[in-house]
């Protein structure tokens, strides 16, 4: 069990910047479509949840 | 989900793996949980406002009988009896929205606010998660613990900072240019992210005084706003509305802190 752990956060600590920088470009995305773009489909969808949660909007 | 954005990423490490599975399993998570909470806390504390403010964004509602908001009191007269329009509905005392909550409106409103919010919170859940494994290969541990200060920072960061340039506004109240306010709020949001990494991360003292110069930067230079205040709605609504939209933004930055924290160490600690 210690071992491994000790494994498993050895590999996160080695492993690659790319899955980071995954994660983070998808959820830069996800939050640009639900709270700044304006096809109005978009807006229209995400419309009160951008108020509620404060994200400019029209 | 996760399967193909693993054959996405070109390294197929078995490290890699377990640290692309670490990542989105966490954000996933603690994103659909705090949503949850978020669209809950809309719909029971905010979506009755939004109605409210539409209702005067329409006109179906004057607060103001005639005239927007000046200087000249025998406008806003609470009084008012007669219609300035023939037909049009004057609330006389402009707060009789009802305060509990359960008018959130129809089927297919609550269910795309949910969507939203949900995207919403597992978009900032992701942009945590890739914080959490920037901070643990500079060899800082994450728990839940540690978490909830880092939902407390994304709170201070994209909520309270941005809010005091672009205050959370009601429907219908007119504003400066979108775009200009859009790229104003994601500067502001970052240069707050960034004074938060200097306060909770930095080791000497000039980061807490570089962390203070990104706090009040975007502030110095400005938000876009308009040079007077047009809004239809009463007052009162609108200081309702921003108060329940930090505290509804509080509430589910800190689930999802608190969440994302949990789960990302629960996975470094436990067998997958």
């Amino acid at each position: 069990m210690t071992t491994r752990t000790q494994t498993l956060s050895q590999a996160g600590a080695q492993s690659g910047i790319l899955p980071i920088i995954g994660a983070a470009v998808l959820g830069a995305f996800l939050l640009y479509a639900a709270g700044f773009a304006e096809a109005s489909v978009l807006h229209d969808t995400a419309h009160d949840a951008r108020h509620s949660i404060a994200f400019p909007c029209h | 989900m996760i399967r193909p954005m693993m054959r996405a990423i070109p390294s197929r490490s078995p490290a890699t793996e377990a640290m692309t599975s670490r990542l989105f399993t966490s954000a996933l998570f603690a994103g659909l949980l705090a949503g949850l909470i978020a669209v809950l806390l809309q719909f029971f504390l905010m979506q009755s406002l939004v109605l409210e403010a539409e209702a005067y964004e329409t006109g179906a509602k004057v607060h103001f009988a005639g005239g927007v908001a000046g200087h000249d009191h025998d406008a806003h007269d609470h009084d008012a009896a007669a219609a300035p329009d023939g037909g049009v509905e004057v609330e006389a005392d402009g707060h009789a929205h009802s305060h509990a909550g359960a008018d959130g409106g129809d089927t297919a409103r609550l269910a795309k606010a949910f969507f939203a919010q949900i995207v919403i919170w597992v978009g900032y859940g992701l942009l945590m998660v890739a914080g959490f494994a920037l901070a643990e290969r500079f060899g800082h541990a994450i728990t839940a613990r540690t978490g909830l200060l880092w939902g407390i920072a994304g709170f201070v960061s994209f909520q309270l900072m941005p809010g005091l340039g672009l205050p959370p506004e009601l429907p219908g109240v007119p504003a400066a240019d979108l775009h200009a306010r859009q790229i104003w709020w994601v500067g502001c949001a970052l240069a707050s992210v960034l004074a938060m990494v200097a306060f909770g991360y930095g080791r000497k003292p000039v980061f807490i005084a570089l962390g203070v110069g990104l706090l009040i930067a975007p502030h110095l230079i400005g938000a876009p706003d308009l040079d007077g205040f047009y809004g239809m709605a009463p007052p009162g609504l609108a200081a309702e509305f921003v108060s329940r939209s930090l505290g509804v933004s509080m509430a589910a930055w800190a689930a999802l802190g608190v969440l994302a924290g949990y789960f990302w160490h629960r996975q470094n600690a436990a067998p997958m």
